[in-house]
């Protein structure tokens, strides 16, 4: 079936509809050649419509091994071409079952390149996938839609759950769920930490009854100053325990210490971007998604210096406190998908849990 | 880290002369290097002995040196320039081992030179095998089981603990030269014994055959400051056994998941981080189709060829950026040069499929083993860009100029199904058409192909979609949404038309008036995350936004380049392209060039205004033209390639600049030329041109044998040859009418003369000769076969005289604008026109730089109107270079087994060198001497000559025996110069009894061999000579297969006994007249 892409400034991107369910969302693009199914089950991506711009999607297929959380949260997805028979021996599925199973929405054989260059230069916005022959109330219909801001709480878990660590021994370290990547959980899980992994709505206080050795903040979807009560419950955290935010987490922690987040024009979304530690001078690359970054100009006067920039655009790409073992970045150092340059962000959380260092 | 403000003097190694496994990839990564480290403003001094490259213009580095890359010349130029650094990553395996030998050597400590980029002992650790192992061991990294071995018997101890297969590579050599894969102990030893000689060390690494693996390569780089990215990974088509300069391979990888993606990544990260390594860096892996494991293959510490294609796939100018990390910044410090606002320190992203597809030698070497593994045989590549895979292949293959269109040959309609299954098994130049074929018959399933060949189901899936679209045309009506749908899957409107029994020209119309028209889509290393400035484009039917800006106001011109590099077709012709690219860009005209070959300077995004990566086919070209609308195209610059366009250009509407398209048909055409040849009185030896068996056999008798025969329109005489009776003919006939079934073949009288080739422009009423070239070899030899010297040093003024007066006329006659060539054969003071070609010819670069006369610009201005006059230029003969320059051919024979190494009218060289001086025996010195002859000045020489020819070889024979060599000769010879009195050991053929010559050769008690074939023998690879010469290639020893060579040989053995055989100067040097001492 055809289908089409309008985005809100009235252009319109030709294909094919796998799954007929219409969508809203804000519309979005990774630059990734690889992985996705990850950025297909990244919670960060709840409720918009995600481009990808490598033309060749679903070439090895799905495995549950794959999967970054319980299910895919994108409101629609945009490629080139779908591959329906995918190969690579790690495969339990093609991405086109996965995709109707979930209920996503897919719009394929489309011109990503032409999207991209349109989002590129007019900024993110609002675009909505319909069939070919969908009428001008049905259109308008869907651009009415409101793109939902609490997200967090749809991503979030439910329920407080314990990954205990092989051994059993281990720092403790809760970790706020605002949608977390399954790899973060995984990484810090073989670093030999014992998880509590509890939802977005947890307060200091229940935190600190757990009496951790430190406190994660996971990455999530959407503007951060959407969960003005979250900021709140962070405040109370900070000096309490050593702290690692990541994306959402750090935006998180910045605001908390009194810092401003903007919203960026097209945001950063891939597995090829490059970031500069100023600690060190090395360059990493890295993999992102954020639409949304702090404000190093907000970061005058405040105990928090800026340790990472993104060589690209010179944006901030991670924070530490001036005196508190607290320290965030931008990006996503568990890949899943991209380059996994840098674990050693894990291992310096291990160092302010434990005092010990990992080597690199 | 900013730069290394010490150095103000830079000494670049460029490759040497084109051979298989080392072609024109380091003149764009050479040139690019000179460019960024010019733009720094260093002091560039640039060594290597091809003239046929950009990078070997004057205005590519401020001392550029036409001389033999080795260590006595490089000392010599060393203590000349006294540079501060030395840069030799970007001059491929040559430039590296070189730069290897001066350090071991002390040259470089001794004048204090700093070898720049990757340290010396990064170098050590990625080609010692030992090293390699230990290091990779230390990473944790996994590498095959394998042993190092230095004897044959190592070797099959290994085996016995191991078992088979077994993969042979040699320690130091390139493009796996004498490498292969074992699967038996006959088989092991005959590859250890071979691979022994060819290691520069006399190291083979035997290991576990991993063959039917996925091959992955990812190209890494790092800078001093420890940063390090990946430019591109790759995957290829043909699974671990094949070398990879062999393979069709994707970019980026199609199957991997991230998981594997990122796990490779990281192996390559840690592997240069452990190296050392300061630029760009290859590593290749095998990865098992079935699960997590991998090893590593192979790491190469430098710029390689699959540098050139990661750079061309994604924009990022691997060499540039390697140049720039040699003399001390980091990636954060370069600026990208595609986005001018980012760094060069980010991870392309691709946004497209890129294929590259190799260019093998078979259709010159008929006889050779086709069969691919672990030796590189191809002499070129293509590369291809679009949305899907189907459109990347297809445009891959039409590019290869093999008479293929799409993924099938010609004589498959003829193969039954038992025929086409069998071929599957093989592992050839074929077998992605055998693949398409079995899938369009349907005689095999997707699984059953997968077990047979282990190419990925997914590329065979791909694959599959093609030959269905096919199958559909050619049963179903074409209706608008078939067509959409085979345009869809990349089909040329010549294929569509060829499966339904259409014409392309009803295709294309039909086509256009339905609006499926390609849209053209931007490279830019991002996918299109940042806005770019690259001007370098890709067709795709899988699209709707077209982003070419063509508004612009400006007069346009397209240059149409020369494709992949082929024997008869080399970079010669990428040099002239982009000479004319420049020409234009100077005019002030945007230059608009369409290339498919990523190995060359035409196809870096910063040479045109624009540069669209695309085939060379009358479609694709005119899709171009369709969008540009340029006042014309230039066809004289690009090869046979470009001419051959020409024709369908015009007829579509399209203007040709320069010599009409009439006027190149009445020089290519038989009967048309020879009425030029009348009007102007111009003789030429006498011949008639046939188009069946019976014509060819009664006209040779007309004639008289032997004669020459060869298909028309035919470039690097593929084809040629010479016969000497009615028998050859028949055979000859028989194979040379499949060559290009519409066009007649010529029979010539051979005639045995000197021959001189001629370089001219002509604007229609004045012909500028900027040089003429003397031949040494005899005509018989392909002019691209031999020795050519500037300016002649035999002919009589007489000869001379005539020359240009034939020039001038055939140019005027032809109305030649811009370029033309000319071969002559001089029988007794008497000139004959072989042959005129009306375009670009492969000695342009030789002579533009030996003559100081920029033959390409002027050629366009005068293309493109100008009159000679106007440009300052006089009619007739430039005055002779008071030196002398001579372009000595270079063979890539021990890549190619089964080849006959004899010269003869079909041309068998890949490359060429030059060599420069006063003195002509000097000259000749240093061109045989960058052709890579170790020539003996005492030892043991060979003579084994055919009967014609024994008395001139008595002369030779005394005047070496007086030089102090000892003879031996096969009876017959033998006997021959035992007539003279001078002692000659008698040896006997390989059926004799005696010593065995071959014997003598593997011992290395000849060291010469001087071989002439009989007229009727020779072509049977069975033969006694041929199992010589192959021999005498085997072991690396001088092998002269015509006799003037060996007087050449001669001369510059006699003269330069007692002078300096070492000395250089700058090509600046002597075309400004300077240092004349010498």
């Amino acid at each position: 079936m055809k289908g089409k892409l309008i985005l809100e400034d009235g252009s319109v991107f030709t294909g094919t509809l796998l799954n007929n369910i219409k969508a809203t969302g804000e519309v979005v693009f990774n630059t990734g050649m690889t992985g996705y199914q990850e950025i297909l089950t990244d919670p960060s991506y709840c409720r918009q419509i995600v481009t990808l711009t490598y033309p060749l999607i679903g070439n090895y297929g799905v495995a549950a091994k794959f999967m970054q959380s319980r299910k895919s949260f994108v409101n629609g997805f945009i490629i080139g071409e779908l591959c329906l028979e995918g190969s690579n021996w790690q495969m339990e599925g093609e991405l086109a079952d996965f995709l109707t199973r979930q209920g996503i929405p897919c719009l394929y054989n489309v011109d990503t390149r032409a999207v991209t260059r349109k989002i590129r230069s007019a900024g993110t916005m609002k675009g909505i996938i319909v069939p070919e022959d969908a009428s001008k109330t049905e259109i308008d219909e869907l651009f009415n839609v409101p793109i939902k801001k609490d997200v967090v709480k749809e991503v979030t878990t439910p329920e407080a759950y314990e990954i205990k660590s092989e051994s059993g021994e281990g720092p403790e370290v809760v970790v706020m769920d605002f949608g977390i990547k399954q790899n973060i959980l995984t990484s810090m899980h073989d670093l030999g930490c014992n998880l509590k992994v509890v939802p977005a709505s947890t307060t200091a206080e229940e935190i600190l009854a757990m009496n951790p050795d430190g406190i994660f903040l996971s990455n999530g979807p959407g503007d951060p100053k959407d969960v003005p009560e979250v900021i709140e419950e962070v405040k109370k955290l900070i000096g309490k325990k050593p702290m690692f935010g990541i994306c959402l987490g750090h935006q998180l922690i910045s605001l908390a210490l009194g810092a401003d987040t903007y919203k960026l024009k097209f945001g950063h979304r891939g597995s090829n971007q490059p970031v500069k530690n100023l600690l060190n001078t090395r360059v990493h690359i890295t993999s992102q998604n954020h639409g949304y970054a702090v404000d190093d100009k907000s970061l005058e006067g405040l105990p928090l210096e800026v340790t990472h920039v993104n060589v690209n655009d010179g944006t901030v790409e991670g924070v530490r406190h001036t005196s508190l073992p607290l320290f965030s970045v931008q990006y996503h150092p568990e890949a899943s998908p991209g380059p996994d340059d840098n674990m050693y962000l894990f291992d310096q959380f291990w160092t302010l849990l434990t005092g010990e260092t990992k080597g690199e | 880290m900013p730069k290394k403000e010490y150095l103000k003097k830079v000494i670049v190694i460029g490759s040497g002369p084109i051979i298989i496994g080392q072609a024109a990839e380091f003149d764009y990564a050479g040139s690019q290097a000179c460019r960024a480290l010019k733009e720094e403003g260093l002091e560039v001094v640039l060594v290597n002995s091809n003239p046929a490259t950009i990078m070997t213009d004057t205005n590519m580095a401020d001392r550029v040196y036409i001389e033999p890359l080795t260590v006595e010349f490089m000392e010599e130029i060393i203590s000349k320039e006294k540079p501060d650094g030395l840069l030799a990553t970007l001059g491929g395996q040559a430039g590296l081992n070189l730069a290897v030998q001066l350090s071991e050597q002390g040259i470089l400590e001794k004048y204090g030179v700093e070898l720049l980029g990757t340290p010396l002992k990064a170098i050590e650790q990625a080609e010692d095998r030992e090293l390699f192992k230990e290091t990779m061991n230390k990473l944790g990294e996994p590498i095959p089981e394998s042993t190092i071995v230095e004897d044959v018997s190592s070797a099959v101890a290994f085996a016995h603990e191991i078992g088979y297969p077994l993969i042979v590579r040699p320690a130091y050599t390139m493009g796996g030269t004498g490498g292969g894969i074992a699967d038996s102990e006959d088989e092991l030893i005959d590859i250890v014994i071979k691979g022994l000689k060819y290691s520069m060390i006399g190291q083979v690494l035997i290991e576990r055959s991993v063959a039917g693996w996925k091959e992955i390569e990812y190209e890494v780089m790092r800078d001093g400051n420890d940063n390090c990215i990946t430019v591109c990974n790759m995957e290829n088509f043909d699974p671990v056994g094949v070398h990879t300069g062999d393979s069709i391979v994707v970019a980026p990888s199609q199957t991997l998941t991230d998981h594997e993606y990122q796990m490779l990544r990281s192996a390559s990260l840690r592997i240069i981080r452990e190296l050392g390594i300061e630029g760009g860096c290859n590593a290749q892996y095998a990865l098992d189709p079935n699960s997590n494991q991998y090893y590593v293959i192979e790491v190469n510490p430098r710029v390689s060829r699959s540098s050139a294609l990661a750079s061309k796939a994604t924009g990022y100018p691997i060499a540039k950026v390697s140049a720039k990390i040699a003399i001390g910044y980091t990636l954060d410090e370069i600026t990208n040069a595609v986005t001018q606002k980012t760094k060069a320190c980010f991870e392309p992203a691709l946004d497209y499929c890129v294929v590259k597809f190799p260019r093998w030698p078979f259709d010159k070497f008929v006889y050779a083993d086709k069969t691919l593994g672990t030796q590189m045989k191809a002499t070129g590549e293509v590369m291809s860009i679009d949305r899907n895979f189907e459109g990347a292949i297809l445009k891959a293959a039409r590019s290869l100029e093999i008479g293929v269109n799409r993924l099938h040959l010609k004589k498959m309609p003829g193969w039954d199904d038992a025929k086409v299954l069998k071929r599957l098994g093989r592992c050839n130049d074929e077998r992605i058409f055998v693949i398409a074929e079995a899938l369009r018959r349907k005689v095999a399933t997707i699984d059953e192909i997968y077990e047979i060949t282990k190419v990925d189901k997914w590329f065979l899936r791909k694959i599959a979609k093609i030959a269905n679209i096919e199958n559909r045309l050619a049963e179903e009506q074409l209706t608008p949404s078939l067509l959409l749908a085979a345009k869809d899957v990349g089909l040329a409107d010549v294929s569509i038309a060829e499966c339904c029994g259409k014409t392309a020209d009803e295709i294309r119309t039909m086509r256009k008036k339905m609006g499926i028209l390609p849209c053209y889509k931007m490279v830019d290393t991002c996918a299109a995350e940042f806005e770019a400035a690259t001007p370098y484009y890709y067709s795709t039917f899988h699209a709707q936004e077209d982003e070419v800006d063509t508004s612009s106001t400006r007069r346009k011109v397209v240059v149409l380049g020369s494709g992949p590099i082929r024997i008869g077709q080399g970079v010669e012709f990428d040099y002239c392209s982009v000479h004319s690219v420049w020409a234009l860009r100077n005019m002030g005209i945007e230059a608009i060039i369409i290339n498919n070959n990523p190995e060359t300077v035409s196809t870096d995004f910063d040479i045109s205004d624009r540069l669209y990566f695309e085939p060379l086919t009358t479609e694709d070209v005119l899709n171009i033209i369709d969008k540009e609308k340029p006042e014309g195209v230039i066809v004289q610059f690009g090869g046979q390639t470009a001419i051959n366009l020409a024709e369908s250009l015009q007829k579509a509407g399209v203007r040709v600049f320069g010599t009409s398209v009439d006027d190149i048909d009445r020089a290519e055409d038989r009967e048309r030329f020879d009425e030029v040849l009348t009007q102007a009185g111009i003789p030429r030896p006498q011949g008639i041109s046939v188009t069946n068996q019976e014509d060819a056999i009664k006209g040779a008798e007309e004639i008289g044998y032997p004669v020459m025969v060869r298909p028309s329109y035919v470039l690097g005489g593929r084809a040629m040859e010479i016969v000497y009776n009615e028998e050859e003919l028949r055979d000859y006939m028989g194979r040379a009418v499949q060559v290009t079934p519409e066009h007649p073949v010529l029979v010539d009288r051979y005639m045995q003369g000197t021959e001189v080739e001629v370089d001219a422009i002509s604007d229609g009423v004045d012909v500028v000769i900027p040089g003429i070239m003397e031949h040494v070899e005899r005509a018989g030899v392909h002019s691209g076969d031999s020795i050519a010297v500037y300016p002649p040093q035999t002919l009589p003024a007489k000869v001379i005289f005539t020359i240009i007066d034939y020039t001038r006329r055939l140019a005027v006659g032809l109305h030649v604008k811009g370029l033309l060539n000319i071969q002559y054969v001089v029988v007794n003071d008497e000139v004959f026109v072989i042959e005129v070609n009306p375009r670009s010819s492969r000695t342009v670069p030789f002579l533009s730089k030996v003559t100081d006369i920029q033959m390409v610009d002027v050629a366009t201005q005068v293309a493109l109107g100008s009159s000679l006059k106007e440009l300052g230029y006089k009619s007739g003969l430039v005055t002779p270079k008071p030196y002398v320059a001579v372009k000595a051919p270079v063979f890539s024979f021990n890549k190619m087994a089964d080849v006959d190494i004899s010269l003869g009218p079909e041309m068998k060289s890949t490359g060429e060198v030059m060599g420069i001086d006063y003195h002509y025996a000097r000259a000749l010195y240093k061109a045989i001497t960058g052709a890579g002859m170790n020539v003996p000045v005492n030892g043991c020489i060979l003579f084994t000559v055919a009967n014609k020819d024994k008395e001139e070889m008595k002369q030779l024979a005394n005047a070496f025996y007086e030089l102090g060599f000892k003879l031996v000769a096969t009876s017959g010879t033998a006997k021959a110069i035992q007539s003279m009195g001078i002692d000659a050991e008698v040896v006997g053929k390989m059926h004799e009894r005696s010593v065995d010559i071959i014997q003598m050769i593997k011992k290395g008690q000849i060291h010469m061999v001087i071989n002439t074939m009989n007229q009727n023998q020779g072509k049977s690879v069975a033969n006694d000579g041929f199992k010589i010469r192959r021999a005498t290639v085997e072991h690396a020893i001088p092998c002269l297969t015509s006799l003037d060579t060996a007087w050449e040989v001669l001369r510059v053995l006699t003269f330069m006994r007692e002078r300096r055989l070492v000395y250089s100067l700058a090509i600046q040097d002597y075309v400004g007249g300077g240092d004349d001492l010498a």
